[in-house]
């Protein structure tokens, strides 16, 4: 199963980042194998719908899951019809790392 | 300033990101964006035959408002076949229901889509801590 979790950087040791539609990177992580896989996002800097977008991107990536700190009105809406489940963590001191150890 | 957009309710997104024309003489061009609350207005009224009245009701916004949308819809299918441009889904102004757990012993909260496990947290595995959240505090 593949988990998406947003990250501040593109390494292991990178804050997880709070925001969703405008998170830096997103990590993605194969639950099944460990692998991680960092991808940049396109829409940080979007004005608008940055949200949305990046939640279809997810379901492009095959992603059932996401973690991140908040996910907004519209992204949440869409997440769940597309059936991806979200996983709000408000603690920003943690890394990528500390996360993934979590979900073992 | 304009009038904010109500939002349209929908049942569920389309289950496709792009049509694209196959065939055509020349390569993939820019796509129309077609927006959620279109596809929706188009399955209710062309694919569920609804009146627009029906579909509106459905939808939570006024015939008129339905009736706009539809049309908007119907001018961009025809622009995609004519001028042979795929026709992206993309997000405009739509909501869907859902709703949120907390789980008690890591403090995270999540969904638990359709095809997921009920009763466990994602992220600590535990089973007996899990909470609905009411919807009425979230809000």
């Amino acid at each position: 199963m593949k988990t998406i979790i947003t990250a501040e950087g593109n390494t292991l040791q990178a804050k997880f980042d709070l925001r969703f539609g405008r998170a830096s990177w997103f990590c993605l992580l194969d639950e099944i194998n460990g692998k991680t896989e960092f991808i940049e996002n396109d829409f940080k800097e979007s004005q608008s719908g940055a949200g949305t977008r990046v939640a279809q991107k997810i379901a492009d990536f095959g992603a059932e899951k996401v973690i991140s700190g908040d996910f907004g009105p519209k992204a949440k809406d869409l997440l769940d019809a597309l059936n991806i489940q979200m996983v709000i963590l408000q603690d920003d001191t943690l890394t990528v790392d500390d996360i993934i150890q979590k979900l073992k | 300033m304009p009038r904010p957009v109500n939002p349209r309710k929908i049942v569920a997104p389309p289950r496709f990101r792009e049509l694209v024309p196959s065939g055509a003489p020349h390569g993939k061009r820019e796509p129309v964006e077609f927006l959620y609350e279109e596809y929706e207005a188009v399955k209710l009224a062309d694919y569920e035959n609804l009146n627009h009245k029906e579909a509106a009701d459905l939808m939570g916004i006024s015939r008129p408002t339905f009736a706009r949308i539809y049309e908007n819809a119907r001018r961009k299918i025809a622009r995609a076949m004519v001028e042979i441009r795929p026709l992206a889904t993309v997000y405009g102004n739509a909501y869907m229901d859902n709703s949120w757990y907390y789980c008690k012993k890591c403090h995270a909260r999540f969904t638990i889509p359709g095809d997921k496990p009920k009763n466990q947290c994602p992220v600590c595995k535990s089973t007996d801590q899990i909470e609905l959240i009411n919807p009425e505090n979230e809000k």
